[in-house]
């Protein structure tokens, strides 16, 4: 059988390349400082979403992200990849989400493509760090959710095998079709972006993005469909005002503190036996090993 | 993880040539296709960013996972059972990720699902691969293989086999025997006609790099009774079809992912490619030429990481108080390095650029007959890469062992250990100025345009461009002194009118004009980028001592000498 395959991914502040000005004043992340790249445990997602793909001919992978506008540039990373299409969900009232908004507007959008079977993301993303935002989506659509997952192993009968990669060891569950799974970092890297698909789609674009073309390549823009990033609306996706961005988030940051890592003070030993017991005597007595 | 295309800005510094946009108009036909393919550019400039965004998509795998694979492929090795060669795991991971980056058939038209990129940026994703996995270049550079089935094939087989090609089956050229190594007219292996008119193969081929591939172009004798060149045909061998074996894999000192194999054919059937009798005479020659520009790329890449991993080591290694790097004697040898790995790189891609041309004007006179300028610029390209491609091969092939070599010995003892990855680098180096013609046999390919004038014309084109004060003027002063040493030892070795004589000094006189050309390319370089100056600086000092060691030895040899050297 095709599937329609959603994939959900986020741009993100490269954090795993901080800076010194990776943070500012107020404490709030200074994104100017910090490259935009997709996240990582998304690109993991796509890769899954890929596989099934080639294994179900005639599915479709359609990528799914919400964000500024710029986000376009996850779209078009995913499509060069190998996704078939992609959405982005911008507009300034859907800005400042916590994770509850961002699953509420998120399911919407999820709601307003319909014809789904299974959607996919990261478990988390990297700015975050919360893993929630993925388990929310399938509460919202009252859908069954899979997490941790490391591979998915097949889909049949209109069921879907996963195998979960847990703290202690291995679990192969099966849900039932749509369901939102959320894919681990230790799953398949994802395939590079594809060289021919590079140069089919380099011009895709957002309409906002669009605007800015120089005018031989709007008019191959609007030519070619394929090459138009649809960007949705709150509107478009029917949300109500009050369960999005800032109105939507109860989570309120009261203060941020900058955690500076400092040396403490340092011990000298003498290579003896003596020493060495009294200090493991010492680290199994202040409950540091042991 | 480093990106080994964006992470070298000398790439896009040669990548932008000004004879790109005449390469790129020829090759793309004044951008027809973009009518027909969606992913075919719309102008040069469109063109030009095609291949710089694959080029970096090359760069990301080679400097991730490809480069991370090289040490896993090293040990592991090829293996060969049961009639079959198999690759190293990381090899196999490395192959699927090119596939699915979508980089094989790179140079095939797009009618056969090719990107039509011109040799320049293909061969300089060879360049990036061979940095990666010097090895794992010959397994994905054999796809070059394709451009001689395109050239001589039918429209049947191209449209049979390339289109494999560039979904991601590999390709062997099985040329070699056990009698019949440089010698290729020996070849043995038996073709014979069919009373239907197909052809079978039976015999032994050996050292055949990628030996179990999907498609191999097979060198064999056709005509019975025949014992030379005319005799030997280009066959098409499909693996799908069966008949040959992997009799073994040889126990190689380097390259040990790219299985070398000994292959047995017994009745396998094959397709004629091309006319009989032409096989070695035209198209094994063209396929070598393309083979030896890609061995030439495969030169640079192992440079290019040699004196990377050197110049790291010396930076971070303390001793004395100081980084080993400050001490002069360490210095010098880095700064050597980078003017060897940077002139072999613009003779590479002055190489490239020449190729391009000659065959973009070929393929054009396949569609239609050429006028009588562009057949004299066709021609004139065709000889310049003729003498340029054997250069390019033998010197940037020594010049990445002695690299390689370098690189250990500033490393110290730790070069000497597993533990780096020199000693690999050094190993893998060793091969690349012995296959595809030695170094001796690049210099019988270049030595009648010693004698014949295509370099010193070269030479004098480059001289008359002008080059700025203070730096590069002097230089281009001490090329005209060199270059009138060169003339001397030229009219000296051919006056003599003596052919062994002239062999016996062939490699001098070609090295003479080789360190004279590649000084010139960095002036041009330099004076686009000052970045290489101080290359410019040190190259010119190197070929100065060069071509006065050369012209000394010959002024002072005496013909009767010969004997001495047992000639």
């Amino acid at each position: 059988m095709s599937l329609n395959i959603i994939v959900l991914a986020k741009q993100v502040p490269d954090t795993r390349n901080v800076g010194k000005d990776a943070m500012k004043e107020d404490g709030t992340i200074n994104r100017a400082a910090l490259p935009a790249i997709f996240n990582p445990e998304d690109l993991n997602a796509l890769e899954q979403a890929l596989r099934l793909k080639e294994t179900h001919p005639g599915s479709t992978v359609t990528m799914l992200t919400m964000g500024l506008p710029r986000a376009a540039e996850v779209i078009r990373e995913g499509i060069f990849r190998g996704a078939d299409a992609g959405i982005v969900l911008t507009d300034r009232p859907l800005g400042g989400a916590d994770t509850l908004a961002t699953s509420y507007s998120l399911a919407q959008a999820v709601k307003k493509f319909g014809n789904y079977d299974i959607i996919l993301g990261g478990r988390q993303a990297i700015d975050g760090d919360t893993a929630q935002v993925g388990p929310q989506i399938a509460e919202k659509l009252g859908i069954p959710q899979v997490t941790y997952a490391e591979e998915i192993l097949g889909v049949e009968n209109g069921k879907v095998t996963v195998k979960r990669r847990l703290e202690n060891g291995v679990e192969t569950v099966v849900a039932p079709l749509p369901c939102v799974v959320t894919v681990n970092g230790t799953a398949a890297d994802c395939r590079p972006r594809n060289a021919r698909r590079v140069m089919q789609y380099k011009y895709a674009c957002s309409p906002s993005e669009a605007a800015k073309l120089p005018e031989q390549i709007a008019a191959l823009v609007a030519k070619r469909p394929e090459l138009t990033i649809p960007e949705w609306s709150a509107a478009f996706i029917e949300a109500d005002p009050e369960q999005i961005g800032l109105p939507g988030s109860p989570t309120k940051v009261k203060t941020v503190e900058n955690v500076v890592f400092t040396a403490k003070e340092s011990r000298r030993l003498d290579n003896n036996d003596e020493q060495i017991e009294e200090l493991i005597k010492e680290l199994i007595a202040n409950h540091t090993i042991g | 993880m480093a990106n080994f295309y964006t992470d070298n800005p000398d790439l896009k510094h040669h990548l932008n040539h000004p004879l790109m946009q005449k390469i790129v108009e020829l090759k793309e036909r004044n951008f027809a296709d973009a009518e027909k393919y969606d992913y075919a550019p719309l102008d040069f400039a469109d063109a030009m960013d095609n291949y710089d965004k694959v080029l970096e998509i090359v760069g990301e795998i080679c400097g991730g996972k490809i480069a991370e694979n090289a040490e896993a492929v090293d040990h592991q090795g090829a293996s060969c059972a049961d009639g079959r060669a198999f690759y190293a795991d990381a090899t196999v991971e490395n192959l699927d990720l090119c596939r699915k980056a979508g980089l094989m058939g790179m140079a095939m038209p797009r009618r056969f699902g090719g990107l039509n990129f011109p040799i320049t940026p293909y061969i300089m994703a060879a360049e990036i691969v061979s940095r990666a996995d010097t090895g794992f270049e010959n397994l994905w550079g054999l796809q070059d293989c394709a451009e001689t089935l395109y050239e001589f094939g039918d429209e049947e087989q191209r449209n049979k086999y390339i289109p494999r090609v560039c979904e991601g089956e590999t390709m062997s050229m099985d040329l070699t025997e056990p009698d019949a190594g440089s010698d290729l007219q020996s070849v043995m292996l038996k073709a014979t006609q069919k009373e239907d008119g197909t052809w079978v193969l039976n015999g032994v081929k050996r050292f055949i790099t990628n030996g179990d591939s999907d498609i191999h172009l097979v060198l064999a004798r056709s005509e019975e009774g025949t014992k030379d060149g005319r005799g030997l045909s280009m066959f098409i061998y499909d693996k799908r079809n069966g008949g040959v074996t992997v009799r073994r894999i040889e126990n190689k000192m380097g390259i040990k992912g790219s299985p070398t194999c000994e292959l047995v054919y017994k009745n396998a059937p094959a397709e004629l490619c091309g006319n009989r009798r032409m096989g070695l005479i035209k198209y094994v020659m063209a396929l070598m030429n393309g083979a030896r520009l890609g061995i030439a790329a495969q030169s640079v890449g192992v440079s290019e990481i040699s004196y990377r991993e050197a110049k790291q080591y010396a930076e971070e290694r303390r001793q004395f108080g100081k980084a080993i790097i400050e001490f002069p004697a360490v210095a010098e040898m880095l700064a050597v390095m980078k003017a060897k790995l940077d002139a072999s790189r613009s003779l590479l891609y002055e190489c490239a650029r020449y190729v391009d041309l000659y065959k973009a004007w070929e393929d054009i006179a396949r569609e239609r007959t050429l006028t009588p300028e562009e057949r004299a610029e066709m021609k004139r390209y065709t000889k310049l890469a003729d003498a340029l491609t054997p250069m390019a091969k033998g010197m940037g092939s020594e010049y990445c062992n002695q690299n390689a070599y370098d690189c250990i010995q500033i490393h110290g003892g730790s070069g000497f250990m597993k533990d780096y990855a020199c000693e690999r680098v050094y190993r893998d180096a060793r091969i690349t100025s012995i296959y595809e013609g030695t170094t001796q046999l690049q210099v019988v390919a270049a030595i009648r345009h010693v004698t014949g004038g295509t370099y010193k014309t070269l030479i004098e084109q480059y001289a008359a461009a002008g080059y700025p004060e203070p730096v590069l003027a002097p230089l281009a002063e001490t090329l005209k002194e060199l270059t009138a040493l060169y003339d001397e030892a030229v009219a000296t070795v051919t006056a003599a009118g003596d052919a062994k004589y002239l062999d016996f000094m062939a490699r001098r006189l070609v090295e003479m004009a080789g360190v004279i050309v590649m000084s010139c390319l960095l002036l041009q370089d330099a004076k686009v980028s000052e970045s290489f100056n101080n290359s410019a600086i040190v190259y010119v000092k190197l070929a100065q001592a060069e071509v006065n060691r050369h012209i000394e030895f010959i002024r002072n040899f005496k013909i009767e000498q010969l004997a001495a050297y047992g000639c």
